[in-house]
């Protein structure tokens, strides 16, 4: 009898475990080439990273039609990690070594990429993260095609400060309390202040995640902002709390044309879930803008429309970093003739691919790509209005010059072989000499 | 006797299988050629061990004790950072500042000085003393007030929803110095193993077995004893036991507490197997989801609940790479179904269907 | 084309501003679409100068993206619906040109500003008084020197002893700018400082530093004083920011007062219960949207009572389909419930799609009113009303209608409930049903302020539970003072802590008052407590 209830037993733990061993759906096609997506499909980061999903088998059914790469076929792998972060790691590595993808597309916030990093440094694979991010990091496995601090905050506080923005004096730093806003704030704060802005002309303020209640913040920010001076808020709101800060803002009428928010994190796909009549005028500073008029955007959004079978889809900024780094990687893979990680990173940087707006984005040795820089203002129809841009492309640039403990590491995997070489010292640090 | 009393025909059966998992694991990952258990399946094993433990620590005061609490996820994240704060020291200069005593978010956000706390946290005998001492103190101190003030039910659930999600918001601050929403993570070995080794691994995947059998066999002696009759006598009628004359608040704080360094425990083996320790641990809904691993397994029978947690957990893990778009539909009904169908849990389902085939009677916990 | 522009300025700013004709008007709206915005922004200041009727017109067509250019360079209005077009220096029409053939000028902020400013001026005289107002609150925040002589026009003829007050201030800010006498600023300071607000106080700041000691120490002074007035007003604002934060928590948790005070069920599908509510405000609006568009400022009303019926129904499914088999196994209901929100989560995700839906506020619900020196916004009053009305209709439900008595009696005691002939079975269905009808309700309400998305629920339930637990579980009473007292202290401690550890001490204010008083504010007495 014992044995009867040991065997039953057993059998449940064999049963639970064995599935688990077997790849996914044995699809018996070993000549594909697999490719991971790792974006959250459900919990509270669902709602920005279900598109960046859709966009990656969108890319690679194209890159099929055309042919694969190197004469085999793509085959996406699609998990959901949930907005878990642990479970970021555990996918990740599930996807590596039970799927072998050659290479995984994934992520949006810093803390999952940074459960995933050591996953991709010890199973030795690449992560191409398409999202903009506070920089302070390069390393060998990691692509950034997203924009750096200096690809984004930064311009747009320059612009803000020329006569074209409004000569703006007084700043507003409004974030949600992670790592993202505060070292955008921390950078922001030491570039203001290298261009003789006072301190009290400078208000930092945090909130929580999902924070909903923002009527003593916006009074706060209206105060703030009738001290006789220009004033303009740099918001790097994350996420859903988003919407409720702009509805208040709106009714308690802070126009753009007297406080002027700029956005690091709103874009199109944000503003679709709200109405953006009160909101024409506030600003966002991205690498794209779905509005961009150029051959290769309109055939993107063309594309995207029909892949979704649904013409109001709107398009956003991580969207074209998938893009690129996506035809990024196939360029690498075609230039190593293989998929094998090694020789991919090493063929990676110096590859030239165009983006959305018309430029020839390029792979620096840094692992972060070169990128134009917009100021959109809202328009009335949930769409942005470049006002500004820049001459040319900006090349990423992951250590920050206005940070102390960062203004001396440079990152180069080409010739240096390291992702923060300090220049004084002249040591890779944190490798023991 | 005294075995037998503390190893019943349950509890045999599932250390048997934990002892034969950590000894074909290893085997299978190290010394078979053509790794018949890959590494990733290791990894897997562990953690869903750690939160085998961690359900045990909530059955004890939940099922033999009648205290619902929604915070144990507070405890376990606890026991993780005091691990994660032992493994950030041990990088040292191998971070990507090179600071030598600073963690790397520490230098991130611009501090110059190691904050008071995480003084002495470069020792492994400290940090092993923290894993049980931190939260064995705030169970004691919450506790120590909560159950002196008799609040009970859920006003006592409610209020331990209040301490993980208080916690949780303290922890994203980043003046907290402990890595704000990024929490601690990139660590690179332990006591001086290399936490990327198949080796490094397997132990700890192997320690994880350890301390849930150690767990287990604690639970079950404390239960068995005098001690556990008075626990489910004021489970089930609390102010009877106290007229008899026991004082039950004692009985809670000390259930309360044992079992809270029983988390830590599990949270301090769960964070160098997944690599990383940040505040969501403390989020409401990983407490929430502690209480249906037991429910699951089936409440007040310690082994029930580690079985809970690895069924879900591993249906977690199938589920979001089998469906990625419709995984929630399945779990969420597996919750209805079995709250429905099994009242007494899995492990009741499975006795019970066993105690039919042999027209036997249930055993007698079962009934309990 | 720059060059030629910045000559035609400065010409025009030399021939003086009345001076300029309708040829002048003609070359300045023909350079609108030349230029950066800076010099765009100049353009537009000279054309207000002109005085010219069709300069209203002009402006606001540039501010509201209206303005475009032909083919031929035509500068042209085109109307937003019809597409049709008229010039706009003549106003003659142009019939309707294809959108392709069109260009639109843009503007952006600065652009923006300087069009209100320059309306403004010219609308100081409008036979609108609210039209006027608007203007002198515009000339008041823009204040320049060069606005003076109109504004001293303006108040000459001015009939309205509102408006008159606001153009003084406008005139008295704007003299402040200027490099009058003394004695003529301190005068104008005293009259900022009356009027005491923000705008007075941007007007003023400038000043602390002038060289004028006596004008210095006189804004000094008036800067202490508005701040003392504005200190006041703060307190009186953060008081309604309480009120408000307050009844949406109460709004959000009275629902689950009933389900889980009432009846012990740990409802953790809840907050779900409050999303399906908002996305039934979505769906009517979207039907309205698409089909009868007159009726948006009714969507609210419409998508109520259809949030009750949809949330209750939904809710009795549960109670009848789930949680009926769980009675006497309360803790239970906790796991079936928080899978039913799972489903119901995903299943609105994946019929809605993950991302925010689009909820419109109609227009009575947008916008602010000044209460003294305080801003009201209409959308957190109506919220505070309806709460109110949703809580009295919960309360007369409960007291005074048979079911409500019924509902208290199967609470109370359910067996001899049954035995005075209730069927309880039914009344359990209903009363988990209007509980979840509630939940409906806020969820119309709170898709006024905040996301609607799957999270929505999420976001709300700890803190309903907070709610209903800190008031005492079982007294609707208790939810309601716990909702206020939780929005208040919350709000009194925000600016003081910032909003995250604000929450945290409210968080183990909680624990502490707990222990305090183990069951609430509002404890329920008797034995059946302790069952």
């Amino acid at each position: 009898m014992k044995v009867t209830r040991r065997t039953l037993l057993g059998g449940i733990a064999a049963a639970a475990t064995a599935p688990i061993m077997m790849p996914r759906f044995a699809l018996a096609a070993e000549d594909t080439i697999k490719v991971g997506i790792l974006h959250s499909l459900s919990g509270t980061m669902a709602i920005s990273e279900t598109t960046l999903k859709d966009v990656m088998l969108m890319l690679i059914a194209e890159q099929n039609a055309k042919g694969g790469v190197l004469g085999k076929k793509l085959e996406p792998v699609v998990v959901d990690p949930a907005s878990n972060w642990p479970l970021f790691a555990e996918k990740a590595r599930e996807l590596i070594s039970q799927d072998h993808c050659a290479v995984v597309f994934g992520c949006w916030t810093s803390v999952s990429r940074k459960s995933v990093l050591p996953v991709f440094k010890e199973l030795d694979n690449i992560l191409f993260y398409p999202v903009q991010y506070e920089g302070q990091e390069s390393e060998r496995n990691v692509f950034y095609t997203g924009a750096a601090p200096n690809q984004q905050a930064i311009p747009a506080v320059d612009y803000l400060m020329s006569a074209d923005g409004g000569s703006v004096k007084r700043w507003v730093l409004e974030g949600t309390d992670y790592v993202y806003p505060r070292t955008t704030n921390k950078i922001l704060e030491a570039y203001l202040k290298s261009k003789g802005v006072p301190a009290e002309d400078i208000m930092i303020n945090y909130t929580p995640f999902s924070f909903s209640d923002w009527q003593t913040e916006v009074s706060k920010i209206k105060a703030f902002g009738s001290a006789g001076k220009k004033t303009a808020v740099v918001s790097t709101i994350n996420g859903d709390a988003n919407v409720p800060f702009y509805k208040e803002l709106g009714n308690q009428g802070i126009k753009a044309e007297d406080i002027p928010v700029v956005a690091f994190s709103v874009g199109e796909e944000e503003l679709a879930g709200l109405d953006t009549k009160p909101l024409v005028g506030h600003l966002a500073a991205w690498n794209y803008f779905e509005s961009i008029k150029t051959p290769e955007n309109t055939t993107f959004i063309d594309a995207w429309h029909k892949f979704t079978g649904n013409p109001k889809r709107v398009t956003n900024d991580p969207m074209e970093a998938h893009y690129i780094g996506f035809n990024m990687w196939v360029k690498a893979v075609e230039k190593a003739g293989t998929t094998k990680a090694d020789a991919v990173i090493d063929a990676l940087p110096g590859i030239k691919t165009p983006n959305l707006t018309g430029g020839v984005s390029e792979m620096l040795p840094n692992h972060h790509i070169s990128k134009p820089v917009y100021i959109g203002e809202i328009r009335e129809d949930g769409q942005f209005d470049v006002v500004w841009q820049t001459k040319g492309l900006v090349p990423g640039q992951p250590w920050s010059p206005y940070l102390p403990e960062s203004k001396d590491l440079v990152s180069d995997w080409v010739t240096l072989k390291c992702g923060n070489y300090d220049t004084v010292k002249k040591v890779c640090l944190g490798t023991k000499a | 006797m005294a075995a037998s009393r503390l190893i019943d025909r349950r509890m045999g059966i599932f250390l048997a299988g934990l002892f034969v998992l950590t000894v074909a694991v290893p085997v299978g990952n190290l010394w078979i050629a053509g790794q018949p258990v890959p590494t990733y399946l290791v990894a897997l094993i562990g953690k869903y061990l750690c939160y085998a433990l961690l359900a045990v620590a909530l059955d004890l005061v939940w099922g033999y004790c009648g205290i619902l609490s929604l915070g144990h996820g507070a405890f376990f994240a606890l026991g993780g950072y005091a691990m994660g704060m032992y493994l950030m020291r041990e990088i040292g200069a191998r971070g990507v500042y090179a600071n030598p005593v600073l963690p790397d978010f520490m230098v991130f956000i611009g501090w110059k000085h190691l904050p008071w706390y995480w003084l002495g946290f470069d020792h492994f005998w400290l940090a092993a003393i923290m894993v049980v001492a931190v939260p064995g103190a705030l169970a004691f101190v919450f506790g120590w007030f909560a159950f002196r003030s008799r609040v009970t039910g859920v006003y006592l659930s409610i209020i331990t929803q209040a301490m993980t999600y208080a916690l949780m918001l303290a922890f994203f601050r980043n003046e907290m110095g402990f890595g704000g929403n990024n929490g601690l993570t990139d660590f690179k070995d332990i006591l001086g193993f290399d936490l990327a080794s198949h080796e490094t691994k397997v132990g700890l995947m192997m320690l994880s077995a350890v301390a849930l059998a150690a767990g287990l066999l604690l639970a079950r002696w404390i239960t068995t004893s005098r001690l556990g009759k008075v626990l489910v006598c004021l489970r089930d009628a609390e102010s009877r036991t106290r007229f008899l004359g026991y004082r039950v608040e004692h009985y809670k704080l000390f259930i309360f507490t044992v079992s809270a360094m029983m988390a830590g425990v599990a949270g301090a083996l769960y964070v160098p197997q997944v690599g990383i320790i940040n505040p969501s641990e403390f989020s409401t809904a990983n407490s929430i989801e502690i209480v249906i691993w037991v429910a699951l397994g089936g409440r007040g029978t310690l082994v029930g609940a580690a079985l809970g947690a690895i069924l879900v957990a591993g249906a977690k893990t199938l589920l979001t790479g089998w469906f990625p778009e419709l995984w929630l539909f399945a779990l969420g009904a597996l919750f209805v179904l079995v709250t429905i169908a099994l009242p007494n849990g899995v492990l009741g389902a499975l006795e019970g269907g066993i105690g039919r085939l042999r027209r036997g009677t249930p055993t007698r916990e079962a009934e309990a | 084309m720059t060059f030629v522009l910045r000559i035609v300025v400065v010409l025009l700013t030399l021939a003086g501003a009345q001076h300029a004709g309708a040829a002048d008007f003609a070359k300045l709206v023909n350079a609108l679409p030349h230029g950066s915005y800076h010099e765009r922004a100049d353009v537009v200041r000279e054309i207000g100068k002109t005085g010219n009727p069709r300069a209203v017109e002009v402006l606001q067509a540039l501010a509201n993206d209206d303005l475009k250019v032909m083919a031929d360079g035509t500068v042209v209005i085109v109307d937003d619906k019809t597409g049709a077009a008229v010039g706009a220096v003549e106003g003659a029409s142009l019939g309707t040109p294809s959108a392709d053939s069109l260009t639109r000028v843009r503007v952006n902020n600065m652009v923006r500003r300087a069009i209100r400013t320059a309306t403004g001026m010219l609308t100081l005289r409008s036979p609108d008084p609210a039209k006027r107002l608007a203007a002198a609150r515009d000339a008041l925040r823009s204040a320049s020197p060069d606005q003076i002589e109109a504004l001293d026009a303006a108040i000459g003829a001015e009939t309205d002893a509102g408006v008159k007050a606001l153009l003084t201030e406008a005139r008295a800010a704007a003299v402040l700018k200027t490099d009058a006498a003394t004695t003529e600023k301190v005068a104008a300071i005293r009259l900022l400082e009356a009027r005491g607000d923000e705008a007075a106080r941007a007007a003023l700041s400038p000043l602390a530093t002038a060289k004028d000691p006596e004008i210095a120490r006189a804004v000094t002074s008036a800067l202490a004083s508005i701040a003392e007035t504005q200190r006041m007003w703060r307190l009186a604002q953060n008081v309604w920011y309480g009120l408000s934060l307050g009844s949406v928590l109460m709004l959000a948790a009275v629902g689950l007062a009933i389900t889980f005070g009432v009846m012990g069920v740990i409802n953790m599908a809840h907050g779900e219960l409050v999303m399906l509510g908002a996305y039934t405000t979505f769906v009517v609006q979207q039907v309205i949207r698409a089909d009868a568009p007159w009726l948006f400022g009714w969507s609210l009303a419409i998508a109520a009572p259809l949030a009750f019926v949809v949330a209750g129904a939904v809710g009795i499914a549960i109670e009848r389909g789930i949680v009926r088999h769980l009675y006497g196994r309360p803790l239970e209901t906790l796991l079936a419930t928080w899978g039913v929100s799972l489903i119901l989560q995903q299943a609105v995700r994946t019929i809605f799609g993950p991302d925010n839906r689009d909820v419109g506020n109609p227009g009575w619900m947008s916008g602010a009113f000044p209460l003294g020196q305080m801003q009201v916004t209409w959308n957190r009053l109506w919220i505070l009303i309806f709460a109110f009305a949703v809580f009295a209709a919960l309360l007369f439900v409960l007291k005074r209608t048979p079911i409500g008595l019924q509902m208290r009696a199967v609470t109370q005691n359910r067996a001899m409930a049954a035995n005075m002939g209730i069927r309880t079975g039914r009344v359990d269905a209903l009363t988990f049903g209007l509980g979840s009808a509630i939940a409906g309700l806020a969820g119309v309400a709170l898709s006024q302020i905040d996301n609607v998305s799957p999270n929505l629920g999420q976001n709300y339930i700890v803190d309903s539970f907070m709610v209903v637990v800190f008031g005492g579980a079982g007294n609707i009473w208790g939810t309601m003072a716990g909702g206020f007292a939780l929005g208040i202290a919350n709000k009194f401690l925000e600016p003081f802590t910032g909003a995250v550890l604000g929450k945290i001490v409210i968080l183990v204010g909680i624990i502490l008052f707990i222990q305090k008083r183990p069951r609430g504010l509002f404890a329920v007495k008797g034995r059946a407590v302790e069952a």
